[in-house]
Formats: C-alpha cells, sequence, structure tokens
C-alpha cells in the first residue's frame, strides 16, 4: 500500500474485560485479559490523545464493564480534550446518580445500555446475574440528566420472541433508539451456538414485528435491525471494511481492527505498549492484511459485490474454515456455505414455544475468566 | 416556526475536523459531514438567534444567495432529523 489509508473515524475502547454479568455471546474474546494487564489513566490518555490527531471523532467507552474503571471520569475528560464524542456502553450495574453526573461533568455525551429480556427473570438467566433493577434504574438516571439513552439488545433464540415486549421496555424507559442485534458467531457466542441459534421461523417472526414497531414508533425511537448473516446468504460488511472505519483498543493495549479479530490476528496484534496509533494503523501487517480488494479469493475477487460487504466478515471465515482470506462462509457464493446452511435449516435443539422465555434452553456455557493452571504458574512467578 | 430560536440538541456536537478539513455534526452513533453552507448556517443556531436574525445575518454574509427562501427550509429539515430543537 503506497498511500496512507483513510483515518479511521471511531474507536471503541474496551476499557476493562471484568464484569458482573456473564452474557454467553460476550463480544470479548474467549481469552479475558487480567485487571493487572490494564492499561493506565496514563496510557489511556495518550491513546485518546493520539487518536483525536489521527483523525478519530467517535469512542465507545466499553468493556466488560466500563464502570469498574475508577479513572473513568479521567478517561471521558481526556476523550473530551482530544475533540472525541464519548458515549458509555455499559450494563448498568455500578451506575448511580453521583458517579454519572461525575461522568456528565467530565464531557460524558451519551448512554448505551445493554438489555438482555424484558422479563427480569429471563434477563438475569441469559446475563448470569442479577441485574435487571439496575439496569432500569440507570435508565432512569441517564433520562435524569438527559442524556440520550440507547438500548443494545442482542438477539437470539431465548429473546427472539419477545421483542414487543423488548420494545415496550425501551420505550418506558425513555431510550431514544433501540439496537437489536443479531448474535454473531464466534467467541463466546460460537462456544454456545447450539443454545443460541434461533429457528429461521422466530427471525421472520422478529422481522415483522420489528416492521411493525418501526412505523409505529417512527420519528420517536429508532429501531435498528441488525441482520443475522447465518439466514440470509448474503455477509454483512463487517466494521465497513477491515480497517477502513474503526478500530477496537483491548483492555491490555492490543489494538484491532474488529473486537473479534484477536484471535486470527494472534501475535501479529500490534499493542499500544509498542508503536503509535498512527503506525498501527496506517502501517501494521495487522491493519493491512485484509484492506481493500487484493487480498480476496475464491468468488469475492471479481464479485460486482466486493467493494459492499467486502467479503464479509475475516473472523466468521477463520472460525469455521481456519482461513480468514476465505470468502465468508455466510455468503451463498462461498464453497463453505454449507457449514452455514446445514445449521440455519436444522437448529441442534428444537425451537423454546413462541410465547415462553424458554426456560428450558439449552444451558448455557457462561463468559468467565478461565482459572486454569497458567494463570497459577504466573502468580507462582511473580 | 415564529420565535423559534434554533440551537444544537444536546447530544449533537458540530466541530471542525481538522484532519479530514470538513465540517461535522457528531450524534450518539453517527456523523454526518457537513458541506461548508450547512456549517455557516448550524453555526448560528445558538438558542439566542431567531430564524429570521440568522437569515438576515447570512444575508449580509451572503449577498445574492438565496437564503431566505432555502435556510428556514433546512433548519425545518433538521430539527425534523432531531438535530435541532
Amino acid at each position: 500500500m503506497t498511500t496512507a489509508p483513510a483515518p479511521p473515524w471511531a474507536l471503541l475502547a474496551e476499557l476493562t474485560h471484568a464484569c458482573p454479568l456473564h452474557c454467553p455471546y460476550c463480544s470479548n474474546p474467549l481469552e479475558l485479559v487480567r485487571r493487572s494487564r490494564e492499561l493506565s489513566t496514563e496510557e489511556w490518555t495518550d491513546i485518546l490523545r493520539q487518536a483525536g490527531e489521527l483523525g478519530v471523532v467517535h469512542t465507545h467507552l466499553s468493556g466488560g464493564e466500563p464502570l469498574l474503571r475508577p479513572d473513568l471520569a479521567a478517561i471521558v475528560t481526556a476523550a473530551e480534550s482530544a475533540g472525541i464524542y464519548t458515549q458509555l456502553v455499559t450494563s448498568g450495574v455500578g451506575l448511580s446518580a453521583p458517579r454519572l453526573s461525575t461522568l456528565v461533568s467530565a464531557g460524558l455525551r451519551s448512554v448505551q445500555l445493554s438489555v438482555q429480556h424484558a422479563d427480569p427473570a429471563a434477563s438475569e438467566r441469559i446475563a448470569g446475574h442479577r441485574s435487571f433493577a439496575a439496569k432500569e434504574r440507570a435508565a432512569a438516571q441517564v433520562r435524569d440528566v438527559g442524556l440520550p439513552l440507547g438500548l443494545n439488545v442482542v438477539l437470539h433464540r431465548d429473546n427472539l420472541d419477545a421483542i414487543d415486549a423488548i420494545v415496550d421496555l425501551g420505550v418506558a424507559w425513555g431510550a431514544e433508539r433501540i439496537e437489536l442485534a443479531n448474535v454473531q458467531f464466534y467467541g463466546w457466542a460460537l462456544r454456545n451456538r447450539t443454545a443460541l441459534l434461533p429457528t429461521r421461523d422466530q427471525l421472520a417472526r422478529a422481522q415483522e414485528t420489528v416492521e411493525r414497531r418501526r412505523e409505529q414508533l417512527a420519528g420517536e425511537v429508532e429501531l435498528v435491525w441488525v441482520v443475522p448473516d447465518y439466514f440470509d446468504g448474503v455477509p454483512k460488511p463487517c466494521m465497513g471494511g477491515w480497517g477502513a472505519v474503526s478500530l477496537t483498543v483491548a483492555p491490555d493495549g492490543g489494538v484491532l481492527p474488529c473486537p473479534a479479530s484477536a484471535e486470527l490476528l494472534g501475535p501479529e496484534v500490534p499493542n499500544i505498549r509498542d508503536r503509535s496509533l498512527k503506525w498501527i494503523w496506517n502501517s501494521s501487517p495487522a491493519f493491512n492484511r485484509y484492506r481493500g480488494t487484493d487480498w480476496m479469493s475464491g468468488p469475492c475477487g471479481d464479485c460486482p459485490r466486493r467493494e459492499t460487504d467486502f467479503g464479509g466478515c475475516r473472523c466468521q471465515a477463520y472460525a469455521l474454515t481456519g482461513d480468514a482470506a476465505r470468502t465468508d462462509p455466510a455468503c451463498a457464493l462461498s464453497p463453505d456455505h454449507g457449514l452455514v446452511r446445514a445449521l440455519a435449516e436444522a437448529p441442534a435443539t428444537s425451537p423454546p414455544a413462541a410465547d415462553s422465555p424458554s426456560a428450558d434452553a439449552a444451558p448455557y456455557v457462561y463468559r468467565r475468566p478461565e482459572r486454569h493452571h497458567t494463570d497459577v504458574t504466573r502468580g507462582v512467578m511473580r | 416556526m415564529t420565535g423559534w430560536r434554533p440551537a444544537l440538541a444536546r447530544s449533537v456536537v458540530l466541530r471542525h475536523d481538522r484532519v479530514r478539513h470538513a465540517d461535522l455534526l457528531v450524534l450518539p452513533e453517527r456523523v454526518v459531514v457537513l458541506n461548508g453552507q450547512a456549517a455557516d448556517v448550524l453555526r448560528l443556531c445558538d438558542g439566542r438567534r431567531q430564524v429570521g436574525e440568522i437569515v438576515d445575518e447570512l444575508t449580509t454574509r451572503f449577498p445574492g444567495a438565496p437564503v431566505a427562501d432555502e435556510v428556514p427550509t433546512f433548519l425545518d429539515r433538521v430539527r425534523e432529523e432531531g438535530w435541532l430543537r
């Protein structure tokens, strides 16, 4: 690549992987970063300064649960000083009126709250933690200080039949925007795919509901539907292209083209502790690997959609075929599409009843830090 | 419209992007790249000026431009998007 790539618009800051919730589809990697390896306040301040100079205008302060960082207000201040718009992405657990007031004074602009289900018991079963009341309180606090509130809802077989109730909840809680994002299968969600994969009927019903509610709420609440790519035969334009729009900084300083890409990049993940953000974005092998269209193979090479969907998702290609440069198997043109098609047509377990929060659904492997022997070894060596 | 003193919605930030040499509206989930004239109009939406005053000011600054015809419509459109209050 001879010319510098266009600058990034957005930075996803994974401030910590610690989280009180244990959602089985968490977008954090299977190997969670321990707290002792997290970036310091000074390091985040410097990253945000560099990001502003590079062209980043928007940051999602996320995790894990970002409220577990005691220095969150200082990080918001750093973003604000760098001219970067801040959105807090939170479970709501740990928010209080004084904490929120401090964050607003520091320059926080908006809040996105995760919601697992409209029914408290179902919500807490999915999250693996008693958290529903805290979410409701957090929504009220955000509304009280006058910040815009968005809800983000990951959709899967155990909540797709509750979309009407979830939208009602969002309206009652004062959300301006409800993002209904069908689960994407890598990392934790791939591990839980059997329990999370919906049926085609469920999806069709859900989509009808979304269209009906969208019409009804037009001009009041924005409903965003993120498509389930296993079912459509069309891959998603993941991240707007590899290294094209945004970047993710992991809690330990790893810088990624997308939050799920640590696994496929392995030791090639560049780290902000070693290199400048500018070098990482412009010149690192990791960010250049799947930029543009030169790397494409198979049906992508001469596909008229190659600049529309960018060959789909590299992480999904890697997770399902072991080769990140292959066409996303979600694409009907992919030679590997059978891998996805078979699952979409015949989920491994029977569908839940349409109106039940499916108390008997397949058990989840909850997202938790692994406490395997290497942790112990490292502990001893210190 | 009478008496309306347009101001940016609280969640909306109007800023100049020195890297891209462009004016931007930044919102919770999106960034809008403004053309030059749009930014000139929105910069006057400070919650103190009425629409008529904004039109007058722009007419002085850009004589000959169709300000009186286009600016009120533009402001209404931006309000419909929820970016002005």
